[in-house]
């Protein structure tokens, strides 16, 4: 789950396990346990925004067309935005291998 | 001049705290600790100490204030006992790994049930793993001296741990007895500001308490382990910075009469001081008897004790606790590992005296001595002995 950063000895690790840095939870790709993912259908999609709003890890980003699509580095697969979609347009499929 | 007053020895160690000049306590009374607590609360009331007292809805509640405070940089302080500190249990272990400095100072009290306040040593063993330092106190005078020693060292950037000063409930907490309060001077030179290693400041926003991922929660814990142990040496040095200002020396493990002693009796706590009295009537009757009383208990002071021990081959091990269908207590269980499979060691026999406020008499500490020299010579069947439990 980590990247290679965060994989310290006890003589390296931060005083009392501290995040000096702010912010860097950025750095971790926190994705890579999700057993299933989103998959949006454009010729569904109103580009309303609505998975963008209730994605509780930020995870969607609207490319340059509007519509918004899901960066799977931090999507944990959790369904929600398929669950709120107003036009049915995102389908939760498994994840293989 | 510091000047030797008759005084309630949790009035004394109230007085300390606010000697110690403690920003920030958040408490919550019961007994037998109330005492210390109500008095800071009084003194902070009074414009006596220029401190905040967070009046807070449950132990819970207080260690978790504690915590913020300590984080903030703030020099902090509580207090509790038996259930109250059980109902803390889950934010010590926080405030140890997250090397949160902060001093409690533990009225010791049984564990109910069946529902009791008086002294025994259950509550702080259930907390002995929660990697606080951990020391306990036997008379009034070394109650106050540990709590200001606590903030020193708790403090102290090498250590940055939080520390449990603790006393027997009544027995210390609810006594007057002759106690010298220092001057704020010779206060003030001991314990200098509280500079934390980080904080919480807007200014320079940090994250304390992150989850810890499986691949870093091994070395997080031991991180902590080696901090406990490194924490020694700066224990044992702010002891020596201790005598040298307020001139009373403390020893992590202390000895009494101990030469040439075919048995040691080894406690903790104020019990040591009628201990002192059945050496003293024993050795008096030819017996050579001496007396091991731990001072340090976390981090264990391993190498000292062997020392104190010396050439004694009998160790009679009091607990104030009793862990059912444990193999004995855990002073007992200490000991035993510590001189596990080491050529020479003592013969360690464990007893279990003085639960729920029981008093355990100078004949108690003879008949522990004899049962000791016995079992010296016949294995015991069991592993440790309950001692005056009345069976009908």
């Amino acid at each position: 789950m980590a990247n290679s950063d965060a994989i310290v000895g006890w003589k390296t690790i931060t005083f009392g396990c501290h995040i000096l840095e702010p912010g860097n939870a950025a750095n971790f790709r926190t994705g890579d346990w999700r057993s299933q993912r989103p998959v949006v259908d454009k010729e569904k999609c109103i580009k309303c925004g609505m998975c963008w709003v209730f994605c509780p890890d930020m995870a969607y980003n609207q490319d340059e067309e509007g519509y918004f699509v899901v960066d799977l580095e931090y999507c944990k697969g959790c369904g929600i935005c398929a669950h709120e979609c107003p036009k049915d347009a995102i389908t939760m499929v498994p994840e293989e291998g | 001049m510091s000047k030797r007053v008759g005084i309630e020895v949790s009035i004394a160690i109230a007085e300390a705290v606010g000697l110690a000049r403690a920003e920030v306590i958040p408490a919550y009374p019961i007994t037998p600790q109330t005492h210390i607590v109500e008095h800071l609360s009084e003194m902070v009331a009074n414009a006596e100490l220029d401190a905040e007292f967070v009046p807070v809805e449950s132990e819970h509640a207080a260690m978790s204030c504690c915590c913020g405070s300590s984080a903030a940089g703030a020099r902090t302080f509580t207090s509790s006992s038996a259930q109250g500190l059980s109902l803390m249990s889950e934010v010590l272990y926080i405030a140890s790994t997250m090397r949160l400095p902060m001093v409690m100072v533990v009225a010791n009290r049984a564990m109910s049930a069946p529902i009791s306040i008086w002294n025994d040593h259950q509550d702080i063993m259930i907390q002995r793993d929660t990697g606080w330092i951990q020391t306990f106190a036997e008379n009034g005078q070394e109650a106050v001296d540990l709590t200001l020693h606590a903030f020193r060292v708790s403090e102290d950037r090498n250590v940055s741990l939080p520390i449990m000063v603790n006393i027997d409930g009544f027995t210390l907490s609810h006594v007057i007895e002759p106690i010298e309060l220092p001057d704020q001077e010779d206060v003030d030179r001991f314990l200098p500001p509280f500079k934390p290693r980080y904080k919480l400041d807007p200014r320079r926003p940090i994250t304390m308490g992150p989850v810890g991922i499986p691949e870093v929660y091994t070395e997080a814990k031991v991180a902590h382990d080696m901090a406990m142990k490194k924490a020694k040496r700066y224990i044992l040095k702010a002891w020596n910075e201790f005598e040298e200002i307020f001139g009373r020396k403390y020893n992590p493990i202390e000895s009494y009469r101990t030469e040439d002693a075919e048995v040691l009796l080894v406690t903790m706590g104020s019990i040591s001081e009628t201990a002192m009295t059945a050496v003293d009537t024993m050795r008096d009757a030819g017996q050579k008897v001496g007396l091991l009383r731990i001072r340090l208990w976390r981090p264990f002071p391993g190498q000292e004790f062997r020392r104190a021990v010396g050439k004694t081959k009998i160790l009679a091990v009091i607990d104030r606790c009793l862990p059912p269908g444990a193999l004995c207590g855990p002073v007992g269980a200490e000991l035993r590992s510590l001189f596990y499979k080491i050529p020479g060691s003592p013969k360690i026999f464990s007893f279990v005296a003085g639960l729920g406020g029981r008093d355990v008499t100078v004949e108690r500490f003879e008949e522990i001595v004899d049962k000791a020299r016995a079992f010296a010579k016949k294995r015991p069947r069991e592993l440790y002995e309950v001692i005056g439990v009345r069976e009908k």
